[in-house]
């Protein structure tokens, strides 16, 4: 039993991406989405944290919420990948549940 | 599978309606199945009638009516957070003595037994918010 | 109203007043119990403000909606997990929680508190426990 985690606020301007990760368990997924995505860069402040997850959880970008923030694949932290539409649904099929940290 | 959908915030100030309508139209792409979205919080204000964005931008209102009419999707908006907000149908509009509606096509006003609902008869429930 | 019973989870992480969140949260839980499911609330993050106690909104004009609270347990919701790690972040301890019971009937009508205080690592278990989460 596993769940997909989505986040879609800044880790800049809320706990929200911080708390997701600290309540994750190993086999989740954390899938960034709209202003989320944000936290899915490397170099930034919150992007240790990001990779000391990234073992455990599967850890997931939006690529068009990325593409429309101008961040290039090239500047994702390792491990985490990008995905479309279709590909957020697949995550949320394949997870027993779905829960959106607001 | 069925996915049921919760929109919590209203268009265009936030993208939480953009990738609610994102999802849902790659999940009916994938075969699976997106019986009800459920409009809460100022999420209800998508249902409105007399939003005239401009030409060149998305309407939002718009692509949920043609995504529900094209599969038949319940476009349901909840009645207490539509009160507040004033959104009415025509039946409303005459119970609470208003001199208007302004709910769209495709989409209905009713209680929140209906998103309960959704969470017990769909396989999973997907929130868009803020 | 349903055979099905699923485990319903309702995630407070906003604090109330500032924004509707909570209060339209409470609306949902209140309807939802109707519905004869397995309901818990999770109380983290900033959601830990919406169950401190004294709340007083006279000037501000807003319905203080907190007493509702403590009628939860008329609705059979009796599992209110709250964090101890948002608690402390935010000087908060159970003490300034206003106390929220419920009459167990199958303990003779025995009054047991409906708070919970967990750990960051159980809160994250109660999540993963649930059929359906309901984030506000």
């Amino acid at each position: 039993m596993s769940t997909l985690h989505t986040v879609n606020k800044s880790p800049f301007s809320t706990q929200t991406l911080l708390s997701c990760l600290s309540h994750a368990q190993d086999g989740d997924a954390v899938l960034m989405i709209e202003d989320g995505v944000y936290g899915a860069a490397k170099g930034t402040g919150v992007a240790d944290a990001v990779a000391a997850k990234a073992g455990k959880v599967s850890i997931y970008v939006l690529q068009g919420d990325m593409a429309a923030r101008g961040i290039d694949a090239a500047r994702l932290i390792d491990g985490i990948s990008a995905v479309d539409y279709a590909g957020f649904v697949r995550l949320a099929a394949e997870h027993d549940r779905a829960q959106a940290w607001l | 599978m069925k996915f049921g959908i919760v929109v919590s915030e209203g268009p265009y100030t936030h993208q939480a309606s953009d990738t609610a309508y994102h999802f849902a139209k790659a999940a009916l792409e994938a075969g699976h199945e997106v019986p009800r979205v459920f409009f809460y919080h100022d999420g209800v204000n998508v249902g409105t009638r007399l939003s005239v964005p401009p030409q060149d931008e998305r309407n939002i209102q718009a692509n949920w009516t043609a995504l529900g009419k094209a599969h038949g999707i319940d476009l349901v908006i909840c009645i207490a957070a539509a009160q507040r907000r004033g959104l009415l149908d025509e039946n409303e509009a005459s119970r609470q003595g208003k001199d208007a509606n302004n709910i769209a096509e495709g989409f209905r006003i009713s209680g929140l037994g209906q998103l309960i609902e959704m969470g017990i008869q769909t396989d999973r429930l997907m929130t868009f918010g803020d | 109203m349903s055979e099905v019973v699923k485990k319903f989870l309702y995630v407070n992480r906003k604090a109330p007043y500032g924004t509707i969140y909570a209060l339209e949260a409470l609306e949902v839980v209140l309807i939802g119990a109707a519905f004869d499911q397995d309901v818990s609330m999770a109380f983290l993050d900033d959601g830990v403000f919406q169950l401190v106690k004294d709340q007083n909104t006279k000037e501000i004009g807003v319905k203080n909606f907190s007493p509702t609270f403590r009628a939860l347990g008329d609705y059979e919701v009796t599992k209110l997990y709250v964090e101890a790690e948002s608690l402390a972040e935010r000087g908060l301890t159970e003490d300034d929680l206003q106390e929220i019971v419920y009459e167990d009937e199958d303990d003779d009508w025995a009054e047991k508190p409906s708070i919970r205080i967990v750990s960051r690592d159980e809160m994250a278990a109660v999540m993963a426990d649930q059929d359906v989460i309901l984030s506000f």
